[in-house]
């Protein structure tokens, strides 16, 4: 609980910035109210707390879930003071609201009643609208803030809907019941259960953008500012991602047999339209943008697998692929700021102009298409070992498919920044802060491909 | 400990490489690889003299049962010896001319060294698929860095390839791990251990086939290897050539037949065929070329074509012809890039029809290749001839008209290495051939110790053959009694 409290403080006192005029220190003060609330929030390991009449436990699923996105959005919002801050009049409004979108996400991976679930939803949804239109005179932000709000509110309303359904037929919004009722009902078929199950699905589909649910998604992506946008991609997904893993296998596993077909499929058709649509992306953002519904594809295998082993697993995939995927976005928005362009042109003889840059572009890249010994493998690993121990081989095979097609395009900035001589003398510079930490996820990305027991043995 | 010390050698050194500077990062990494040799040395020692089996066992990742184990036994060690004996003569051809950024040069080599070691002596299967691949990102960036013309397109197709036949090999691990009994092992000896229906088998088979045959290169499967071999560098050619592609042979004689004894059985008529159209269709191709790196590297793709076919028709002597000739296969292949890139490095050109009568104008440089070039052959007395009369015994016993067809790649390895070394060596002087007129200290000096081994191989091949023996028969012994079970059950 202390961590919500911690989180929403900040939110406010960063809210108070602009009125009381110390705007310019809300960056710090952010960092200081996220690494409070990521102190609190490793406080509840091992405690399994439940919170507010049971409607939230901090388990230690939730809070491995947490601590990933607080560190996430702690490393951005440090890159976001560098990137807008000199000349962004609202610094002190969108600090608060990303932090409070980090609240939503720790709601949405710690609750035990399906309000909470909505509740955390919606949070981390309203400030993602806002943060998608952030550039209020550029015309495709705006584009991407009016498209993810449409159909974001949209699929709000399948997933609300989906709860009430599954009210009338349990009645109870507490996940426990729900389970109860589930398990002893598994015999026979409850169609209104089915129903609200079936729109949950489309809900949460939506929400960590899964095909066919996949279409705002390239528009936000490349819409939004970059570092928004890193921010949808990592916080956004593993949020609802936590969220998904946690309602089907706390509640719904009985029943697994009348979704997992679903699943299965969504997963394929996720997997192929991703990768394969990545393949023919000029703009690297949006090949980012389809490679994170790739992504989801590959993550989605974790709901189809054993109980003891998927939630470890998406638990790592989460970490690995946040890791890197944060990485990728920020250097294509440095890059991008200082060439004037998210092609991968920009990326051009890299190697000799900014050495650590391009190495930690090759590292991110090479461990987001899930090369040995990056983090990005040890999840993929993880991943289809759990796939296959739920009897999925031929699902696994499609994956592997579909690993094989995503290195076409990681590799073109790998490539484009070794392999080739730059044009222009455009130099491309960090600070130091920047650098290290870029370096320290770089750094993060190989510990954890060679020592995957750091995070697999919690 | 020893396996330990190979492996940690070339990483110590790759860091130390890292912070030096032109020629001086080359001399180190070649300190590096002498060192190397040194201790594989001392492991053959113990293990043929004192029977002593090597290995270093360390948990990895416990909650997997992943452990990181390493071993060395005379399937491995055969391999092993070639990795150390190639890297200093790699390093040595490389050394003869200025290459940009050298310092990440040589250290992406001895990364590469310690990648192929790691394969080589891996006892668990996740240590070996990680190796395989970590071996896979070094050749990548050497092709590309310094690759010649078309090189990022050439590199990628080859990255692609490989990595998607691994990557079925990764899902038949992941298979065959969480088939193991109780808490699940990736030791490889677990899975010899394993009862698998023939429907299993024969999927586990294809997983590891086609990962395998990606990279040996089986014919269909070889499309990247002439390109790659052309539009590499020298080092990335003999790395290649060498050493990277026998992880794939090392891998079919270490998975495949132990693993899916009755699979292979089945099917190894149809993946015989398919080595026997590559012998004829490389051997066929490679009379018509013109550029000499790609006709080694067809002629590449017709001799470890015939190795596969040892290794498919299943008896001892085709296995140890398999394991003979992979070394000798190294051998050659490395001493033929290294007297091609001599002809490059003064020349500037590697086309054929550019050459002639060298004979006239470098004794020296027509004697060693015509050693090298009998090597590559078979002529009896070197060391071709007893790898190639091993592996043709092994599919003669297996069936009589695959040995037939198999053995045209005598017939036609000689033609096209003849009318090569005819082409080159013989007739009017052109005015690139004068440019070959001396060789220098080094060059002779590695000469010499290639030409040495060809023929000390040659004249006495038990030095090789004693060492795998007892490991072969091992092995086959397993596979019997593998198929004896099956037949009781």
């Amino acid at each position: 609980m202390n961590v919500v409290i911690a989180l929403t403080i900040t939110g406010i006192l960063n809210l108070f910035g602009s009125i009381f005029n110390y705007r310019k220190i809300t960056p710090l003060l952010s960092i200081i109210g996220l690494a409070a609330a990521i102190v609190f929030n490793s406080l509840e390991w091992n405690t399994n707390q439940p919170f507010f009449h049971h409607m939230m436990v901090m388990d230690n699923y939730a809070v491995a879930f947490g601590a990933i996105c607080m560190v996430l959005a702690a490393v951005l919002i440090i890159f976001y003071n560098r990137f807008m801050g000199d000349n962004d009049h609202h610094l002190a409004e969108v600090l608060s609201i990303i932090v409070f979108s980090v609240a939503g996400a720790i709601v949405m991976v710690s609750f035990t009643n399906l309000l909470m679930l909505f509740l955390g939803v919606e949070i981390l949804s309203i400030s993602f609208y806002i943060l998608a239109g952030l550039k209020k005179k550029d015309l495709s932000s705006n584009e991407a803030a009016m498209k993810y709000f449409l159909m974001g509110s949209f699929s709000t309303g399948f997933l609300l809907f989906g709860i009430a359904l599954i009210y009338g037929a349990t009645a109870s919004f507490d996940l426990s019941a729900i389970a109860e009722f589930v398990k002893l009902n598994s015999a026979n078929t409850n169609y209104l259960l089915l129903c609200g199950v079936l729109l949950i699905l489309v809900g949460l589909l939506f929400k960590v953008a899964a095909a066919p649910f996949h279409f705002w998604t390239p528009d936000v992506y490349q819409g939004a500012p970059t570092i928004i946008t890193a921010f949808f991609a990592t916080v956004g997904k593993i949020a609802s991602f936590g969220a998904f893993y946690r309602l089907f296998r706390l509640c719904f596993a009985p029943i697994s047999s009348e979704w997992s077909g679903v699943i299965m499929v969504v997963a394929i058709i996720t997997m192929f339209i991703g990768n394969i649509t990545a393949l023919q992306q000029k703009s690297l953002k949006r090949m980012l943008a389809y490679s994170s519904i790739a992504h989801a594809g590959y993550m989605l295998l974790a709901l189809l697998s054993p109980a003891y082993m998927g939630a470890s697993a998406i638990l790592f995939y989460s970490v690995a692929y946040g890791i890197s995927s944060m990485a990728a976005f920020i250097i294509i928005h440095i890059i991008q700021t200082q060439t004037g362009t998210d092609e991968a042109i920009g990326f051009t003889g890299l190697a000799q102009k900014n050495k650590v840059l391009a190495f930690i572009t090759a590292i991110s890249m090479l461990s987001l298409s899930g090369i040995p010994i990056t983090a990005g493998f040890f999840g993929k690993f993880y991943l289809f070992s759990s796939a296959i121990e739920g009897g999925y081989v031929l699902l696994v095979c499609l994956a592997v498919v579909n690993s094989f097609i995503s290195i076409y395009y990681y590799f073109k900035p790998v490539i484009e920044s070794y392999f080739k001589n730059s044009h222009t003398d455009n130099i491309i510079q960090l600070n130091n802060t920047e650098t290290v930490l870029l370096i320290l996820l770089s750094i993060a990305t190989i510990v954890l491909g060679i020592l995957p027991g750091l995070v697999t043995s919690i | 400990m020893h396996t330990l010390l190979l492996l940690i050698i070339p990483i110590v050194f790759m860091v130390i490489v890292l912070f030096l500077k032109g020629k001086t990062a080359g001399y180190v990494a070649l300190t590096s690889s002498i060192l190397s040799v040194v201790v594989s040395i001392i492991v053959a020692i113990h293990l043929h003299f004192n029977g002593y089996f090597d290995e270093f066992n360390h948990i990895w990742i416990s909650s997997f049962g992943i452990n990181f184990h390493v071993g060395i036994d005379g399937i491995s060690l055969i391999l092993v010896l070639l990795t150390t004996f190639l890297t200093p003569f790699i390093i040595l051809t490389s050394l003869q001319k200025e290459t940009e950024n050298s310092s990440v040069f040589y250290a992406i080599i001895l990364l590469m060294q310690a990648g192929m070691l790691g394969a080589f002596t891996a006892m668990d299967s996740f240590l070996f698929y990680v190796s395989y691949e970590v071996a896979l990102i070094p050749i990548y960036f050497i092709c590309g860095l310094w690759g010649g013309e078309n090189r990022i397109a050439v590199t990628l197709k080859f990255f692609i390839y490989t990595l998607a036949g691994s990557l079925f090999m990764l899902v038949s691990i992941i298979y065959l791990y969480l088939q193991t009994p109780g808490n699940h092992s990736f030791e490889i000896t677990e899975f010899y251990k394993l009862n698998l229906s023939s429907t299993q088998q024969t999927w586990i088979f294809c997983g590891f086939f086609l990962a395998f045959a990606v990279k040996i290169p089986i014919f269909p499967f070889h499309s990247w290897q002439p390109s790659t071999y052309t539009t590499a560098p020298t080092a990335g050619t003999m790395l290649l050539a060498g050493i990277m592609l026998k992880m794939g042979l090392y891998g079919l004689i270490r998975f495949v037949l132990p693993i899916a004894p009755e699979a292979v059985a089945h099917w190894n008529t149809l993946a015989i065929i398919l080595c026997v159209c590559g012998i004829i269709y490389g051997s066929v191709i490679a009379i018509r070329q013109n550029d000499l790196k790609t006709l080694i590297a067809f002629s590449s793709l017709a001799h470890v074509g015939l190795i596969a076919v040892g290794i498919f028709s299943m008896n001892i002597q085709g296995i140890q012809g398999a394991m003979i000739q992979m070394f000798n296969h190294g051998v050659n292949a490395v001493a033929l890039f290294f007297l091609i890139d001599l002809f490059e490095r003064r020349s500037g050109t590697r086309l054929m029809d550019k050459f002639s009568g060298i004979a006239s104008v470098n004794k020296k440089v027509a004697v060693v290749f015509a050693i090298v070039m009998l090597g590559s052959v078979g002529l009896p007395l070197t060391n071709g001839f007893v790898g190639e009369f091993l592996l043709l015994m092994g599919v003669y016993q297996w069936n009589m008209y695959a040995a037939l067809f198999a053995g045209l790649t005598i017939i036609l390895g000689a033609v096209y290495m003849l009318r090569l070394y005819k082409n080159v060596f013989f007739g009017e002087i052109s005015e690139t051939s004068k440019s070959i007129s001396s060789m220098t200290m080094m060059e002779t000096i590695m000469s010499y110790k290639l030409i040495a081994l060809i023929i000390v191989l040659g004249i006495f091949p038990n030095l090789l053959l004693n060492l795998s023996a007892p490991a072969v028969t091992k092995l086959l012994n397993l596979i019997a009694n593998h198929s004896n079970m099956t037949a009781t059950l």
